[in-house]
């Protein structure tokens, strides 16, 4: 193996058995007391593993709190031996816990599991969204109102989930006391940050359309057309009233740029 | 010539449970050191909190994840990251870690050990030259805690990190509790480590707990886990090297475990009394 050695230092090998707790230890390395230390090796595959599932801890207490500690960390370790951190950006690990919970066979029984992790994941996005300044009304003066794009929060994301999962997160993270749930029915959860703290609300009904298309480059007309179609209860005013209580940070005439997520 | 632009005084890791508290009132502490890569977002409360702390102390970027240690190249991305962090927030210092935490497109989350051999030299002198000219600024150096040895290895630490310092005109980063822990862990003496330590390049002192169990055959195997007080042994390891070479910047690690502020304050208003006593000794005249 000439490659790996360019540094005389078999660094593949180590970062493979920081993975695989039956592997042999990577050559070279010794302490002053053994040739084959693996307790000491272990120190660092601990470490390794610790600082990963701490990590989903952190950023999931909800999803914790609904399935336990120990179900909780049982998950963690599949999932970080699975799909191991690419970036050294912690805070943002666990983008793929969700969709892993979702087919997370032991976690069957708890089906809106992995959409309250949803919630969860958009909130540290939130978090760490850039900042934007709130759009006022006055704005709204100069422009035909129909025609009007609203730029929305960098920070807004919207979970949607055929579970109440804007209720189960919030007695799941001391939002609300937990107590049984009488209206079992599916929640869209808005996730946002309209200055310092993040928001997680229930949409009313259409809310979710509207706000997809608006933040498509859709106008206010087509997206509250849209909105309409999808849901007769569709309230325009609430929902104007929300896009000036934080949602919006700009508007404009010309149609624009949607990023590539 | 000063190697870091820190005040000669203790600080303190910030860790953002204690916000409340530090921004009730002004506090005893010469500067705050915060984890780069924690500061990476785009926006929110962690560089409102970060600002806060420009605007009213003395600041200390500390980088976890630059990779130096690494026979890989560099991730410009993350030196990119840097680099803005930098320019935006204009710490005093940036430091950074002898040891690779990446690795085939992975993090790994923790400093991993790297030998050291002329091979291992000639990549981290590579990678401290282009994070240093990236950035635009002299970085500093940390020396590791280790719980393993290479057998490769054929150069003393001391003389590996005075060798990329000389390079490449880093300075260095004095862990103290790690010097503690390595040499509890390898059996050698810390004292003589220290003799050995090219003090004069040292631009920031680290101060940490650390927690002791046993290794494969029950020797004393010491863990670097930054969640519990310093102990004495350290603290006076410390004391050893500031009555050498006078006051420098210290900074108290306390990461997990976190304690209330007061007790994390109350470890560096002790380190600062260490300080000030130096600094009385120097400004007082040799006793005939």
């Amino acid at each position: 193996m000439p490659d790996c050695c360019q540094n005389a230092f078999a660094q593949d090998a180590f970062a493979q058995a920081l993975r695989d707790p039956d592997a042999a230890l990577p050559f070279g390395v010794i302490s002053h007391n053994s040739d084959a230390p693996r307790k000491r090796f272990a120190v660092y595959r601990n470490n390794v593993m610790v600082g990963l599932v701490s990590a989903l801890e952190a950023r999931f207490p909800a999803a914790r709190k609904i399935v336990g500690e120990d179900f909780f960390k049982g998950a963690a370790k599949v999932f970080a031996a699975a799909q191991p951190p690419r970036s050294p950006l912690m805070m943002f690990y666990g983008d793929g816990f969700p969709a892993f919970l979702a087919e997370f066979e032991p976690a069957r029984d708890v089906p809106y599991l992995a959409d309250v992790a949803r919630l969860e994941a958009a909130r540290t996005r939130a978090y760490h969204a850039a900042d934007a300044q709130p759009l006022t009304p006055a704005a709204l003066y100069t422009e035909a109102l129909a025609d009007l794009r609203f730029i929305l929060q960098p920070s807004l994301e919207i979970v949607a989930s055929d579970y109440p999962i804007v209720t189960i997160w919030a007695m799941n993270s001391g939002e609300m006391v937990l107590a049984p749930i009488m209206d079992w029915r599916g929640e869209d959860a808005l996730v946002s940050r309209p200055s310092v703290d993040v928001e997680v609300r229930r949409l009313p009904p259409g809310a979710k359309t509207f706000l997809q298309s608006l933040a498509a480059g859709d106008s206010l007309g087509v997206a509250a057309a849209s909105a309409l179609a999808a849901n007769t209860r569709f309230d325009l005013a609430a929902n104007l009233a929300a896009l000036f209580a934080g949602l919006a940070i700009d508007i404009t005439n010309e149609p624009f740029e949607v990023p590539l997520p | 010539m000063r190697v870091s632009r820190l005040p000669l005084s203790a600080g303190a890791g910030f860790k953002p449970e204690h916000f409340a508290a530090i921004s009730a009132a002004p506090q005893p502490i010469g500067f705050f050191e915060v984890h780069a890569e924690n500061y990476m977002g785009a926006g929110g409360i962690p560089h409102a909190q970060l600002r806060f702390l420009r605007e009213n102390y003395a600041l200390s970027l500390h980088g976890i994840g630059l990779n130096i240690g690494s026979g890989e190249p560099l991730d410009r991305t993350h030196l990119a990251r840097l680099k803005r962090l930098c320019n935006v927030y204009q710490p005093e210092c940036f430091s950074e870690h002898l040891a690779w935490s990446s690795h085939g497109g992975f993090f790994l989350s923790d400093l991993l050990p790297l030998p050291y051999t002329e091979a291992t030299l000639t990549s981290v002198i590579d990678h401290i030259d282009e994070a240093q000219s990236t950035l635009g600024r002299r970085l500093l150096l940390e020396n590791p805690a280790t719980y393993v040895r290479f057998a490769q290895s054929a150069i003393p630490e001391t003389e590996f990190l005075q060798e990329i310092a000389r390079a490449t005109g880093c300075g260095l980063l004095l862990d103290v509790n790690n010097v503690f822990v390595s040499a509890r862990n390898h059996d050698f003496d810390a004292s003589t480590y220290l003799e050995a330590f090219p003090l004069d390049l040292v631009g920031e002192i680290h101060l940490a707990g650390h927690f002791k169990t046993t290794d494969d055959i029950g020797s004393p195997l010491c863990i670097d886990a930054h969640g519990s007080p310093i102990i004495a042994d350290v603290f006076a390891l410390f004391e050893r090297v500031i009555a050498r070479v006078g006051p420098l910047p210290t900074l108290i690690e306390w990461d997990n475990d976190v304690p209330e502020w007061p007790v994390l304050r109350a470890e560096a208003l002790a380190a600062q009394r260490c300080l000030d006593l130096a600094k009385s000794r120097r400004a007082a005249p040799a006793a005939a």
